[in-house]
């Protein structure tokens, strides 16, 4: 692909039970971005990740570079916990060598005494980062995040997205994330997708996020700030 | 085998079998080989029931098992009807034996090649597609399996407890494990403690042998729940102090 592109998207339109969910979606992420995509619920968020990933039928075209490795990270897995299931098994049942995943969920900030713990006994943030873990399990170079929950205590000082910056700095990673937090957008993205059924905008946060895209997006009612952390 | 709501697929698959059990029994040949064409037809079934109408797993449970025993003694001999439901497992022969043990053996390996797939798929099934397993194919060699287990399951312990058979130990093993492999080992060891004790007790008492196996697991499951009751209470004290 040119110009460092690894995706490129073209006229997506996706129709599920008759529905038309996304229509005429258009966009292309370079090496290196970090694309959000933000929106209200039911604007498509998860079913654009999933047809990313090629779990869903869909119209149009989605170009990945070729020979791309995927990490995918989901939004919750409900049934995990029906599953006697200890951390090592998860990891177990991608087949990773046993040194790798080590690694990772070092890297993620856990130490050895975690594999032998239970899925279900794990905190919710714990959970999550062992999430991430596993997407960076077979070293992707892209990561596809459903709604990194916020504002949960992962455990240290380190935030949800302190650990992803610092893992795409560390494995130079591409990132594509739904998220619902505006902050997040501001800091950490490079790009912005806001999605409702359409694209209502597209391109780098500060310059897209206008209090008037913001409402086309999320219709009126919307309190409206720059943070200005960095 | 227990996971998400999957047990309760062998629900109906076992007493969907009866009919095939009742001509099994009718003209004389193996109830497994009569079951095992009904329970292909079970699937396809459910398959097609839960693609048409979404409605949940229990509703179609009750649909398909009631009309497969409708429909099973509508035909079946009375005096033939215990052997229907709850199995006779001393009539089976040295010959029939072997072969389930060659069956069986075949599907535990099978089942071991599969199983950390299944066990994705499981989880989620969006993130075994994500991996790349082909989450349908996957699916249905699972149900195909299944098929086989309760077709060999009925000539133990009949239609009626063959959903008993798959579920019970499984149930006893997740309350006592704490990953997977004590989890599949211990329903394995567990099934296996309880068709040695229902058999033995069968032979002293002269009781049916199906209800019996049945009746061993749901000792040991319930021996599992205060064991698992202890052993929390154990760990909040330990967590305490």
């Amino acid at each position: 692909m040119e110009n460092g592109l690894i995706l490129t998207v073209q006229d997506l339109n996706v129709e599920l039970d008759h529905r038309s969910i996304i229509e005429h979606l258009s966009f292309a992420v370079k090496k290196g971005d970090i694309v959000t995509i933000l929106g209200p619920n039911g604007a498509g968020k998860t079913v654009l990740l999933k047809c990313l990933l090629g779990l869903l039928p869909y119209d149009g075209e989605i170009a990945w570079e070729k020979g791309i490795k995927i990490g995918y990270v989901p939004q919750r897995l409900p049934f995990i916990k029906d599953i006697p299931l200890s951390v090592m098994d998860f990891f177990d049942l991608k087949g990773a060598a046993e040194q790798e995943v080590r690694d990772i969920v070092h890297a993620v900030g856990f130490g050895e005494e975690f594999f032998e713990r239970k899925i279900g006994d794990l905190s919710s943030g714990q959970f999550q980062r062992i999430l991430i873990a596993w997407g960076l399990v077979g070293n992707p170079q892209v990561l596809l995040f459903d709604e990194p929950t916020t504002g949960i205590d992962i455990g240290g000082e380190e935030t949800i997205y302190n650990l992803l910056a610092r893992l795409k700095e560390e494995r130079r990673l591409t990132m594509v994330l739904v998220t619902h937090d505006l902050s997040v957008v501001y800091q950490f993205s490079t790009h912005v997708i806001c999605l409702s059924r359409q694209a209502v905008c597209y391109g780098p946060p500060r310059e897209v996020l206008t209090p008037e895209s913001l409402q086309n997006l999320y219709g009126g009612g919307m309190k409206y700030y720059q943070h200005k952390h960095r | 085998m227990l996971s998400k709501r999957m047990a309760l697929v062998a629900g109906p698959l076992g007493h969907l079998t009866l009919p095939g059990i009742a001509l099994a029994l009718m003209y004389g040949f193996d109830v497994s080989i009569g079951a095992f064409p009904f329970v292909i037809l079970g699937i396809i079934l459910i398959w097609l029931f839960e693609l048409k109408t979404k409605l949940p797993m229990e509703a179609l449970t009750a649909v398909v098992f009631a009309s497969a025993v409708a429909v099973a003694f509508l035909f079946l001999p009375v005096e033939q009807a215990e052997t229907a439901l709850v199995g006779d497992i001393s009539s089976v022969g040295s010959w029939e034996t072997g072969i389930s043990v060659v069956v069986a053996l075949f599907l535990f390996f099978v089942i071991k090649k599969i199983y950390p797939k299944m066990v994705l798929i499981n989880v989620s099934e969006d993130l075994a597609g994500s991996e790349g397993v082909n989450v349908r194919e996957y699916n249905l060699i699972y149900l195909v399996l299944i098929a086989i287990i309760v077709a060999l399951g009925v000539k133990m312990v009949g239609g009626l407890l063959t959903a008993a058979l798959v579920a019970i130990p499984a149930s006893a093993a997740r309350n006592l494990s704490r990953n997977l492999s004590q989890y599949a080992f211990g329903a394995m060891v567990i099934g296996s403690i309880s068709s040695f004790v229902g058999i033995l007790l069968f032979k002293l008492t002269g009781l049916p042998a199906g209800p019996l196996i049945i009746l061993a697991s749901t000792a040991i499951f319930l021996a599992s729940i205060f064991l698992k009751n202890k052993r929390t209470f154990k760990g909040r004290l330990s967590r305490a102090t």
